[in-house]
């Protein structure tokens, strides 16, 4: 249905909204914990993310991902389990996908980092951005960039022969398969379930690739 | 996560000095384990030394024919070496068999060692748990224990030590480099390096404090068939129920490590000597004296079906 009411909603307007009023409700027990405890000297940080240089100072708790998210206001990259486990967060640094959730921003001082963002854009999609597209490789979209993140780091990873759970012949160039493909995504977890989409798209890039 | 400061090491012994003279303070490496761990306040260190800039990133070959592999290469790397690939590949499944690509980029050779275990009574900081708590208790003990430990127990904790890439390297005999805050260095073989509960599951390897490791080193080559197989609940990115890591010679002879079922790697020479008689030979030494629980009790039939599997010619490494 289209909105025509005047009332100019955006998702993430809804999700500002949200988290604010959670905050809230959140403060005073955030505040008896914070008292508890002297704050923190903040640390300089510089971070090359998508060929942009930026000088931060940051709390040496602050997670590459809420660097990206919060600081850089780059929020493309998603924050699902926050431990590991889903893969949303997935970055690349310094040509190897991560997940941003489990690395502390000053780890990464003075590294090249790649997000979504640094992928494509809406007018030149990455040809992984455009295989999703064509493939349908999403319902409700909040896996993709992690997704995305992740296949494009796969397929380097097979042409420089990283060998996976699935390859049966460790001596012999490894091969974008399908079940190479999945157990390679396999960190990336899609809760609507676009599994199969996910890597036939995949698969098309790969063989443009090849 | 409760505030800590952050240094950089610039020296190994520094390094050590800098976690050794700090009540609190950690080692930091690729941080996939630690840093999960201090979200859940698990662990609280005040000070961490990131080990990144020491210079542990290579595999070098040793003069007596084998390999050593710096701290800080990542799981990925060290398993993707073509001279690990060719000549240690049961190194190489093990560690393709754990966590996921993205952790494995970031996860260090030091590091997977250096995990802690997975027990949800660890990760559940409202029930009592000896290892992450000395004193209050097990709650994993009559409670659900369907992937704890079989054997190596006590009666103050059944955890497992959780990874893989350790099987593989007890398997092959592989040793644990170190250096401690005086420069002092050691080498422990890896089958003393993680300990058993006893009545002190809080401490899982025999580390002094602040001693740091700085490569593991892989004996010469054994040559033979390197399998490494893992049942778990799912087909890929889950902690293993049972794995068995094993290297057999042509003439059925070998050496076999199983994941999964104990607080460290487990193998007997008494079960590496029962490889000719077959699979259900080797599980019952290596399994003698086995505590199960009643959740977990279907281990031990499993380990001898894994290991039949692995066995299989067919199923090459």
């Amino acid at each position: 249905m289209e909105c025509t009411d005047g009332l100019h909603l955006s998702r993430r307007g809804v999700l500002a909204g949200g988290v604010a009023s959670v905050a809230v409700a959140a403060a005073p027990a955030a505040e008896a914990r914070l008292a508890s405890a002297a704050p923190p000297a903040m640390m300089p940080v510089s971070l090359e993310v998508n060929g942009r240089h930026h000088d931060l100072r940051l709390d040496p708790r602050t997670t590459l991902l809420d660097t990206l998210r919060d600081h850089l206001q780059l929020t493309g990259t998603k924050k699902g389990c926050d431990h590991g486990q889903c893969g949303a967060c997935t970055v690349i640094v310094n040509g190897h996908r991560i997940n941003s959730c489990l690395s502390l921003a000053v780890q990464h001082d003075r590294d090249r980092i790649t997000t979504i963002e640094g992928l494509g854009t809406p007018d030149r999609l990455h040809p992984m951005q455009a295989a999703f597209v064509r493939h349908d490789g999403f319902q409700c979209g909040y896996c993709t960039p992690g997704q995305i993140c992740s296949a494009v780091a796969v397929l380097d990873e097979i042409k420089a022969g990283i060998p996976s759970h699935v390859s049966h012949d460790l001596a012999t160039p490894m091969r974008p398969t399908n079940t190479e493909l999945r157990e390679r995504m396999s960190g990336n977890i899609c809760r609507c379930g676009a599994y199969s989409n996910i890597a036939e798209a995949i698969t098309e890039v790969a063989g443009a690739a090849a | 996560m409760k505030a800590f400061t952050y240094e950089r090491a610039t020296s190994p012994a520094a390094a050590a000095a800098a976690v050794a003279g700090r009540p609190g303070a950690k080692f930091l490496a690729g941080g996939t384990n630690l840093l999960d761990l201090m979200k859940l306040e698990i662990e609280t260190p005040t000070h961490l030394v990131d080990v990144q800039d020491l210079k542990f990133d290579r595999i070098d070959a040793t003069a007596d024919g084998g390999l050593r592999v710096g701290a800080f290469v990542s799981n990925t790397a060290l398993s993707a070496d073509p001279r690990v690939m060719r000549d240690y590949a049961v190194l190489t499944r093990a560690i393709q068999a754990g966590a996921s690509g993205q952790l494995r980029n970031k996860a260090t050779t030091a590091g997977n060692l250096l995990q802690r275990t997975r027990c949800p009574y660890f990760y559940d900081t409202n029930q009592p748990c000896n290892k992450r708590s000395p004193g209050s208790g097990c709650a994993a003990i009559g409670g659900y224990s369907r992937q704890l430990a079989v054997i190596g127990t006590s009666d103050q904790c059944i955890a497992t030590y959780p990874g893989d890439m350790a099987v593989a390297l007890r398997v092959l005999d592989a040793s644990v480099e170190t250096i401690d805050p005086k420069g002092a260095v050691r080498t422990i073989p890896l089958a003393d390096f993680h300990r058993l509960p006893g009545k002190s599951p809080e401490i899982d390897t025999v580390l002094a404090p602040g001693e740091l490791i700085t490569a593991v080193t892989l004996p010469r080559p054994l040559g033979g068939r390197h399998v490494y197989r893992k049942v778990r609940d799912r087909a890929s990115y889950a902690f293993a129920l049972v794995s068995v890591a094993a290297v057999i010679q042509p003439d059925g002879t070998g050496r076999v490590a199983f994941g999964g079922v104990a607080p460290r790697p487990w193998r007997s020479p008494a079960a590496d000597a029962a490889l000719p008689h077959g699979g259900a030979a080797v599980v019952a030494q290596a399994f003698a004296g086995a505590k199960p629980t009643r959740d977990n009790a279907f281990k031990l039939p499993l380990a001898t079906r894994t290991l039949a599997a692995a066995l299989t010619p067919a199923r090459t490494a």
